[in-house]
């Protein structure tokens, strides 16, 4: 239901930008006035959610602690598990951030015969390693399209990424990359019962948009080869805010641009958020030097609790009969 | 009560859900999974709101008329205090990767067990009324309102969770469905819906200090027992203090220690050990509880409860405080104690009087781990230790999830096994330390009347501990943690008879060779040695 519902919004968005073009010819819209609506809702709402996390405090220090604490000076601490400075709380966020720590640990529990075995379980990890380090240097790639010269990081990392060196245009491995890992995230959701069961539209929807971009600038790039030059005219003239719109783009670029507006758009209103979120998680961001450093809670109130005084005003007389030292005789 | 399946019709489970979608299928209601709802004597003992006599079975909870209203201003509240919750509300991309971590979902195939599940039951809830896409879009964007099923709903999963944090490991956000579920619980308990296990030893700890309503003159004969048969057993008195001030240390143990075996055999080890040390330590009647059920049931009572710790070493004048083997005890004091009622200006950096160990990383907290200071001491050479008194024991460790997961206490407990035992094997490697897997009856679900859900909750533990059981002949199950010792006794006795369950402490006190001892016969259990009992029927 929620994979259908999604699906066909892609597909009515893809034909959204299809009739724009060819029957209303709304190139300024598509070209201009959609992509700048859909940076600055981007950058507006991403800045407006991290705010939004910002404001809550964090009043406790609560890591979880995935190894050995510091203790004793013969006790070997996992110093990036569980950290005790801000060194290792760093290291452990890098390696969250970049490597997928956590999801690299992931186990898939097996019943047989009354037995719980479990095995390592490395898909999902690659998966979305695969998806997410060629999402970033495909964005990183389309750089060469809003500079002017085209900085020398990105000629390297486009190098890198035609490695192959086959066909022409050279064949960059990480857009097929994207497209697989975007198929195999959205198969999990198809096959595996419990995660299916756990899906919603806007776990489907994002993937559909990204596997239609990604379709969308593989068909640009090597069977519709567009006129590259006029498009670098048209993006350009976007960031130098002089938007203008050539002649010759395909409709396809427009469908292309069109998709990744709604992305751009989309993304702080969504799940995508995890992308800042995760830096903010007081699991991971924290080091656990709570017995160290007294941690702060910024709204911490007196309580009324239960004295010392009071306890030994119910229960004295019993105290002294046992012998039990009291404040008042 | 329900009647509990056998341990074979139990261990089938299926892990496929079912085909109707999971907000259309509203939570029902299975015997022996549930708690009974607190009475309201308990709330009223502490000031609690809405206290009212309820049965969690029926269909009318005699809710307050603004229930809803009640319920989702705690909500906005606490998005506005805890960015963990509201970062968590957000950010879960429902990856999966944590389904079948939990425990409750491995034993029960339940897939409202899964903890991702778990979290959206509440998070559909907050899309609803504190989103944009949820206001506008509705039950596209997975959102739906809060209704008495959805409420119902919350409160029976949200005590099938015991807060145990092995989600959280291994999420890519560190996604911790126990903050989750803690903050569930505080919603729940704005409108009176705590269950009774669990309110019944807060009213009892507010009251006396310790959930078992264990009053002053009782703790100390209790603990006087515990000399008798110490002086039986090794011939030596032993005599503890009470309410001393100026004592150098504040010793502090769950209560659960001081009630029941096989906690006591553990407090008798500690004492033990005490005594060999000529450690210069006071009991106190009012913080003779380390344990807090207050974080099961809210923040605010958690602190009240925790209050009397620091109080009670201020007004004893102790320079530092100990701490006995307790996992929940030990999370709310590295994560929360001295956020709550510092500073501990008053208290001196922990230094062990018998190695000079000074335990700096406490410096700030200022209490120290039993486990910590055994294994000091054991390091340095300073006990007498004849481990072949444990040789009729094959031992394994259970890490407990909140010392595991909050704290990360692994090798001092291991150190302190490997000195005062012979035989000691590993559970295997995906079930122990950071990934081990709960007791399945912590967090206050404990209770008698849910037996069928702790038996379920325990089976990925009993498990691998049959897993070594069949293996290494393992008999004895040992472990730092009060509520495991309470916990884990009817899980082996249902999954793997022949299992015994103890404190780690209980190991020392046996392994001890105390100076001026008798010949001993017998273990601390007052059961006789297997090598004497052998040589005397020769
Ligand atoms: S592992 Fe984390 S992100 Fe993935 S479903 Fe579970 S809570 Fe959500
Ligand atoms: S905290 Fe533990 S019990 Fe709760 S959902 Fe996570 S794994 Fe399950």
């Amino acid at each position: 239901m929620g994979a259908l519902f999604s699906f066909v919004m892609v597909i009515l968005l893809v034909l959204l930008a299809y009739a724009g073009i060819k029957a209303a010819n709304l190139q300024i819209f598509f070209g201009v006035v959609i992509p700048y609506a859909a940076i600055l809702t981007f950058l507006l709402g991403f800045v407006y959610r991290m705010l939004k996390w910002s404001t809550s405090p964090v009043p406790f220090r609560i890591p979880t602690t995935c190894g050995q604490q510091k203790s004793l000076p013969w006790v070997k601490q996992n110093k990036i598990e569980n950290p005790s400075t801000a060194l290792g709380a760093t290291v452990r966020m890098i390696l969250e951030v970049f490597l997928f720590r956590s999801l690299f640990r992931n186990t898939k529990a097996e019943l047989r015969d009354g037995r719980l075995g479990y095995g390592s379980s490395k898909w999902l990890w690659l998966g979305s390693l695969a998806f997410h380090v060629s999402f970033f240097t495909i964005s990183f790639r389309h750089l060469r399209l809003f500079l002017q010269p085209v900085p020398s990081p990105v000629h390297f990392v486009e190098t890198l990424d035609g490695f192959l060196q086959i066909g022409a245009p050279t064949f960059l491995i990480t857009g097929s990359i994207l497209l697989l890992a975007a198929l195999f995230l959205l198969l999990r959701r198809f096959l595996l019962p419990t995660i299916r069961y756990i899906s919603l539209p806007a776990d489907y929807f994002p993937l559909f948009l990204i596997i239609a971009i990604a379709s969308t600038g593989i068909l640009m790039r090597y069977f519709l080869k567009i006129d590259v030059v006029s498009v670098k005219e048209l993006t350009m003239g976007l960031v130098s805010l002089n938007p203008m719109i050539p002649e010759k783009i395909d409709v396809i670029f427009y469908i292309h641009l069109f998709l990744i507006s709604v992305l751009l758009a989309y993304f702080p209103f969504s799940k995508l958020m995890h992308m800042g979120g995760v830096f903010l998680s007081p699991t991971r961001n924290l080091s656990n030097n709570n017995r160290m450093v007294r941690h702060i809670n910024p709204w911490n109130y007196p309580v009324k609790a239960r004295t010392y005084e009071e306890y030994e005003d119910e229960f004295r007389e019993k105290m002294k009969n046992a012998g039990i030292p009291v404040e008042k005789e | 009560m329900a009647k509990l399946p056998t341990p074979d019709e139990l261990s089938k489970i299926n892990y496929k859900p079912p085909e109707k979608r999971w907000v259309n299928t509203p939570a029902e209601f299975k015997d022996g999974f549930w708690c009974f709802g607190t009475r309201p004597k308990y709330l009223q003992a502490v000031d609690m709101p809405n206290p009212r006599e309820w049965k969690p079975i029926e269909d009318d909870w005699k809710l307050p008329e603004n229930w809803k209203e009640i319920f989702l201003e705690g909500f906005a509240e606490r998005l506005k205090k805890y960015r963990s919750f509201r970062l968590f509300m957000d950010i879960c991309v429902r990856c999966g990767a944590c389904a079948d971590k939990c425990h409750f979902f491995l034993g029960t195939g339940d897939p409202k067990n899964m903890p991702v599940l778990r979290a959206e039951l509440l998070r559909s809830v907050y899309r609803n009324y504190f989103t944009t896409s949820g206001k506008l879009l509705g039950k596209l964007a997975g959102a739906r309102e809060i209704t008495f099923d959805v409420l119902r709903e919350l409160w029976y999963y949200a005590f099938q969770c015991t807060e145990c944090r092995r989600c959280s490991v291994f999420c890519p956000y560190g996604i911790d469905t126990a903050e989750i579920t803690i903050i569930c619980r505080e919603l729940l308990n704005l409108l009176g819906l705590n269950t009774d296990w669990t309110m019944g030893p807060v009213a009892n700890c507010y009251r006396t200090g310790n959930h078992l309503g264990l009053e002053p003159h009782t703790i100390k004969s209790i603990i006087e027992s515990m000399v008798e048969d110490i002086e039986t057993i090794t011939g030596i008195k032993i005599e503890p203090t009470f309410n001393r001030k100026g004592a150098e240390i504040l010793f502090i143990t769950p209560s659960g220690d001081l009630f029941g075996d096989p906690g006591t055999y553990t407090c008798m080890g500690y004492m033990m050990l005490f005594h060999e040390l000529g450690l210069n330590y006071t009991w106190s009647t009012l913080a003779a509880e380390g344990g807090n059920f207050g974080l099961f049931t809210s923040n605010e009572m958690a602190k009240k409860l925790a209050y009397k710790i620091y109080a009670e070493a201020k007004r004893l004048k102790v320079k530092w405080i100990l701490g006995g083997e307790c996992g929940h005890m030990w999370r709310v004091w590295n994560q929360y104690l001295e956020t709550w009622h510092g500073p501990t200006d008053f208290l001196e950096t922990p230094v062990s009087p018998i190695t000079g160990t000074k335990f700096d990383y406490t410096s700030s907290l200022k209490a120290v781990h039993i486990a910590e200071f055994t294994a000091d001491l054991i390091k340095h050479g300073k006990l007498n230790l004849n481990p072949s008194r444990n040789d009729y024991l094959k031992v394994t460790f259970h890490d407990s999830c909140n010392t595991a997961r909050g704290m990360g206490i692994f090798e001092e407990p291991r150190h302190i096994i490997r000195n005062v035992c012979n035989h000691f094997y590993e559970m295997p490697e995906n079930t122990i330390r950071e990934q081990t897997f709960c007791c399945g009856s912590g967090s206050g679900l404990n209770a008698g009347e849910n037996m069928e859900l702790r038996m379920r909750g325990g089976f990925p533990r009993a498990n691998a501990v049959k897993h070594v059981h069949k293996h290494y002949g393992i008999n004895m199950l040992a472990n730092i943690c009060a509520i495991d010792r309470a916990a884990l006794k009817p899980l082996m006795d249902y999954w793997v008879p022949g299992v015994e369950v103890c404190g780690v402490h209980e190991l020392v006190g046996n392994a001890l060779v105390m100076k001026g001892e008798k010949e001993r016969t017998t273990t601390l259990r007052s059961e006789p040695l297997p090598e004497k009992e052998a040589k005397e029927n020769v």
